[in-house]
């Protein structure tokens, strides 16, 4: 896998990044004076405490192999799609719709990933889960208050948090020949979360005008401007670990900072809509799993597509 | 050996299971002798409220469970007696009038000597699990507890979601997200009337129920 030395060159790259972050971060406590700033900067170290653990975990199974990274990847889809649905009013009713999504439907979509057995995974849950779930819903409890929108709810969640999630670690399917698959991996992950992290950034320095207020309020033209563009530039420099050209990566990195940055708004608008800020307390300082991943929802299924369709020789 | 075992892996599992968020809003896990009253829609909502309690205070607090279904077979009655140290109670499952279970404890004496021993108590008013979409009408048993017992602090609880986990009459739990909120604790008010007393509960549960 990626106990290559491209491998070892990324973790050593992130590992520098997150430690300068964390001098940075202890250089800011020291400094604070005020109670709001003192909150701010207490939020920001406790995400880059998160990082760490997050970057250790992912490096860890990414480095021991496919299996041990599905594996982690199908319990993230397990958190998320938790939290997506504990914020889904489902009812009584949906009982047997909500047991199959967490024990069959997630189970089988990871071992489809596991087999590699492309052509049924990428049909799996917006054919058959989509078309069967609700009959069987409506078998096994005849209750129609809301039906739509139940239904609707829990695809939605199955969707975003098993099917989209799940193009992560479906990477590894494709054969690119002298590329090792893993790196896309960690390029699309890379990408998206420095994009996220950067348009943070940017935000707090430079943002003024506020992009989509009702949203997010915290998302602002200049972050998101900045984010994208430094993000981009960020994959560009990391050519030489995929098996993109110089303008390829550009392109792919622009792609999946564009892609990211939609996910991030769908799923803000998705909290709002339930009333929330976070979509759980999993991790700290970031909220809940979800509110780590909204971007790579989006951007994996793309990313994962558009590879494969130029460069996929299976 | 064996009960601390399964106190482990019993609070583990409610953890795993349901992430047992756990919100202390109108008081703290103080070791005041107490009535923890809830709404009651699943099997799991007294595992999920008593896991959420310090392990401390767990010793000292125990669930009042219906005789006629948690002291019946082996493994219920050895989890009742030696893991919850749960208070059985024997229901009324007759019907009154109108034909509705009156579901009533035939006598409050079990949970009056658990409270003169020291003990806190967790009682579900509801009297039986419901839908979990209304909180019903509390039964009058709390009322004589806390004229009976003036001083121990009533503590409403509201316990999120566990209805979905685990509805009434479903054998499998589903692994969401589920939280126990902690109210203001109250007490019986000198002249309050019995139906006021009971309305004023179920109102201090469902306030925990929109934060």
């Amino acid at each position: 896998m990626i106990g290559t030395r491209q491998g070892w060159m990324v973790l050593g790259g992130v590992l520098t990044v997150l430690a300068i972050a964390s001098l940075i971060g202890y250089a800011m406590s020291l400094r604070v004076r005020d109670d709001a700033s003192r909150k701010v900067v207490e939020n920001l170290n406790a995400r880059i405490k998160a990082w760490w653990v997050m970057v250790v975990v992912l490096a860890g199974a990414l480095m021991t192999g496919p299996k041990p990274t599905i594996v982690l990847f199908g319990l993230i889809s397990l958190v998320a799609l938790r939290e997506f649905l504990t914020l889904t009013p489902t009812r009584k009713a949906d009982h047997f719709a909500l047991l199959m999504s967490f024990f069959v439907v997630l189970p089988s979509q990871y071992g489809l990933v596991w087999t590699a057995w492309y052509g049924v995974f990428t049909i799996f849950v917006p054919v058959y889960v989509f078309l069967l779930l609700p009959a069987f819903t409506i078998i096994s409890d005849d209750a129609t208050k809301n039906f739509l929108q139940r239904t609707s709810e829990t695809q939605w969640a199955l969707t975003i948090c098993v099917y989209c999630i799940s193009h992560v670690p479906a990477l590894l399917m494709l054969t690119i020949p002298g590329h090792d698959p893993a790196m896309l991996i960690v390029f699309l992950l890379v990408v998206a979360e420095s994009s996220d992290v950067l348009q943070y950034v940017w935000g707090k320095l430079a943002g003024r005008h506020k992009i989509a207020p009702h949203v997010s309020p915290s998302k602002t033209v200049e972050g998101f401007a900045g984010g994208v563009l430094s993000a981009t530039a960020l994959g560009t420099c990391l050519w030489w670990m995929t098996p993109f050209h110089p303008w390829q990566a550009a392109l792919y990195s622009f792609l999946i900072a564009m892609t990211g940055f939609l996910g991030g708004l769908v799923m803000s608008a998705i909290k709002r809509d339930r009333g929330v800020k976070d979509w759980g307390h999993l991790i700290e300082g970031h909220g809940g799993m979800l509110d780590r991943l909204d971007s790579i929802c989006f951007a994996a299924p793309i990313f994962f597509h558009l590879t494969r369709f130029f460069f996929s020789t299976t | 050996m064996l009960e601390r075992i399964a106190v482990a892996s019993i609070t583990g599992a409610a953890k795993i299971l349901t992430g047992a968020q756990c919100q202390w809003i109108g008081c703290g896990p103080r070791d005041a002798q107490r009535i923890y009253f809830a709404n009651h829609s699943s099997h799991l909502d007294f595992v999920l409220l008593w896991s959420a309690l310090p392990p401390a205070l767990r010793k000292s607090t125990r669930p009042v469970a219906a005789a006629d279904y948690w002291f019946q077979g082996t493994i219920r009655r050895f989890l009742m007696r030696q893991v919850f140290h749960a208070v059985p109670v024997e229901r009324d499952t007759g019907r009154n009038g109108a034909g509705t279970h009156l579901l009533q404890p035939v006598s409050l004496q079990p949970m009056l000597d658990a409270l003169d021993e020291g003990s806190s108590l967790i009682i579900f008013p509801e009297g039986t699990r419901g839908s979990g979409e209304e909180v019903q009408p509390f039964r009058s048993g709390i009322f004589h507890l806390a004229k009976d017992r003036p001083d121990v602090e009533l503590v409403p609880v509201w316990i999120e979601n566990c209805y979905r986990v685990m509805p009434k009459g479903s054998l499998l739990p589903v692994p969401l997200l589920c939280t126990v909120r902690f109210g203001t604790p109250t007490k019986l008010g000198r002249e309050e009337r019995r139906p006021d007393f009971l309305d004023r509960l179920k109102k201090a549960v469902e306030e925990l129920r929109n934060l």
